[in-house]
């Protein structure tokens, strides 16, 4: 026995525990090395293997690469790695972490970024639309320079330029049933930026069929939503809005309008609460709601009911199948389509055949020097972005109040005409009135009001402004 | 009794001058000295909503996609329809968003 002391012999306790414990953590190291080449033998997208890497270099005894980040890593995420709560783990979960973000618009642009900057393992961006000038105030990770090109491919170039060690794939397609499953399956969470109902119960479904969390988030006007489903116990989209809202009720930024940062900031926090489930750090989102009002800069993060038993998707007894996703068709389930072009369903039937103009007819008219009133039906602050320049705007919702104002302004137009005669309400009545909208819906509508008031010689210009932009002045702009 | 309700996600179109938060005093109905959700639907589409009432309630109930929230909770959580309301609660009628 040793006489030195028991101090001595209890330091060297703790120095064989520790060279015990080196070894320990070598071998689990090890093994970890070994089923990441099984992995990347069967083709799935994997971060680069870190440890591999730090042993070539000798670095493998470093406590850092033990843990599995380079060097380089350590420089980039420096910041990260000395938040007490993410650290060294938190970053070595998010780089070996997939994610899928689903929309590469105006949420999704905070949200790529970030996890690109952050060092998210690998990236999937799906998105099947184009760059557009009027993407740009709000879909930040696009520039000029890509506008015509795929948003994929501008977000994962913008992606790479920011961070060039982590993976980015691009599918620049509309995920849609036949594909979502073999797309979503290869990635560990999936992040919502979509911009209609049928994809935001597609993709929900699908998260549940393949188990994987949700983070979703929502924007139009000046509000903004987001939660985390099928996560810890929270609920699907099914659970929350069980059946689909009618498509009257559906809002987008098309008719709505959106103020640029809003997206902006409700695709941080989808992008803040991807970091934390891929991470496993701090308490998503799972069974609250952020309701976010830019307005009043009010933010309230309220309680919704978790996955409901009932529910034929996520519940105890779920019915919904893969082979039920891959038939189920989410347009005619929610009445609204996936792609924009189709968005608006055209009433096209509501008025009879005399009572409508073309875009071109109408020009005619104007050329001749017809005297007749166009009456603009757009909301006030349509009106004032751009309007036909001898037009009179009355919103829709007002027509009816102000129909005495348009009589006046009818007499007038007949006074000028023939100003021997005078005005009279028979005049008034038939002097010819057109009405014209944004896209040739709202100004049938207003005809139809018109004519049961005894305004007879009303007629809709068909297809409103856009027509008159694509048939007749291509420089009016659109909006 | 006193509540304060709040609309949006749209639902404040529906509403005189879009105003979103309303300080509002709502009777019991008769023989009942109690308000439940249910009666507040009723009485806030005869008090509140100036048009299109179909884009707010269905039936005895609010439309799809229409979140009910009590006190910052799920109306679902709170006992829905039937959910009684106290002096000065707050109630939250949201429409969930899709756009992105």
């Amino acid at each position: 026995m040793d006489g030195g002391g028991g101090g001595r012999g209890r330091t060297e306790t703790i120095m064989r525990e520790i060279e015990r414990l080196r070894a320990e953590r070598e071998e689990l190291d090890r093994r970890i090395r070994l089923l990441e080449s099984q992995l990347r033998v069967g083709g799935a997208p994997l971060p680069p293997s870190l440890p591999a890497e730090a042993e070539a270099t000798g670095l493998q005894l470093q406590p850092a690469a033990a843990a599995g980040l380079t060097v380089d890593m350590i420089n980039r995420y420096t910041r990260h790695l000395l938040l007490p709560d993410f650290g060294i783990e938190g970053q070595r979960k998010l780089s070996q972490s997939s994610i899928l973000l689903v929309g590469a618009g105006a949420l999704g642009s905070p949200v790529a970024m970030y996890l690109a900057a952050s060092g998210v393992g690998c990236l999937g961006i799906v998105d099947a639309d184009q760059v557009q000038i009027g993407n740009l105030h709000r879909q930040v990770i696009h520039i000029e320079a890509y506008i015509g090109q795929p948003k994929v491919k501008s977000a994962a170039a913008a992606c790479r330029a920011i961070n060039s060690s982590i993976k980015v794939f691009e599918y620049h397609i509309t995920l849609n049933p036949s594909n979502a499953l073999d797309i979503v399956r290869q990635y560990d969470i999936v992040i919502d930026t979509t911009d209609n109902l049928p994809s935001r119960y597609m993709i929900s479904d699908c998260c549940v069929l393949m188990n994987k969390p949700l983070i979703s988030g929502a924007a139009v006007g000046l509000e903004g939503q987001l939660t985390v489903y099928h996560h810890n116990g929270s609920p699907c989209y099914r659970c929350i809005v069980p059946n689909p809202p009618p498509p009257a009720t559906s809002q987008s930024y098309s008719d709505n309008g959106i103020l640029g940062a809003l997206p902006g900031v409700i695709g941080c926090l989808q992008a803040l609460e991807a970091i934390k489930v891929a991470s496993a750090v701090g308490e998503p989102l799972c069974g609250r709601m952020l309701l976010f009002d830019a307005l009043s800069s009010h933010i309230r993060i309220d309680k919704i009911h978790g996955s409901l038993p009932s529910c034929k998707v996520c519940g105890k007894n779920p019915v919904f199948t893969k082979e039920d996703f891959g038939k189920f068709d989410y347009e005619s389930f929610t009445q609204s389509s996936m792609s924009k072009k189709s968005k608006k369903l055209s009433l096209s039937n509501l008025l009879p055949e005399n009572a409508r103009v073309s875009c071109t007819h109408y020009k005619r008219l104007l050329d001749i020097g017809r005297p007749h009133l166009l009456l603009d039906v757009r909301p006030a602050h349509h009106f004032q972005i751009a309007s036909i320049a001898h037009s009179i705007n009355i919103p829709l919702p007002e027509l009816e109040e102000k129909l005495p104002l348009l009589r006046d302004s009818m007499r007038r137009v007949a006074a000028a005409d023939e100003p021997l005669l005078g005005s009279n309400r028979r005049q008034t009545q038939h002097c010819p009135l057109y009405v014209i909208c944004r896209r040739g819906d709202d100004s049938q509508v207003a005809v139809h009001i018109l004519r049961e008031n005894g305004f007879l010689f009303a007629s809709d210009v068909a297809g409103g402004l856009e027509s008159w932009a694509k048939e007749v002045d291509p420089s009016f702009p659109l909006y | 009794m006193h509540l304060t309700l709040e609309f949006g996600g749209g639902l404040e179109l529906l509403l005189e001058k879009s105003t979103k938060v309303h300080k509002v005093d709502v009777p019991p109905k008769d023989g009942e000295g109690k308000v439940t959700v249910s009666g507040l639907l009723s009485w806030v589409k005869s008090n509140l909503i100036k048009e299109r009432p179909e884009m707010f309630l269905k039936g005895d109930s609010v439309r799809p996609g229409v979140l009910v929230l009590i006190n910052d909770c799920d109306w679902e959580i709170c006992g829905g329809l039937d959910a009684e309301l106290e002096e000065k609660d707050v109630v939250i009628f949201i429409s969930t968003l899709h756009g992105g």
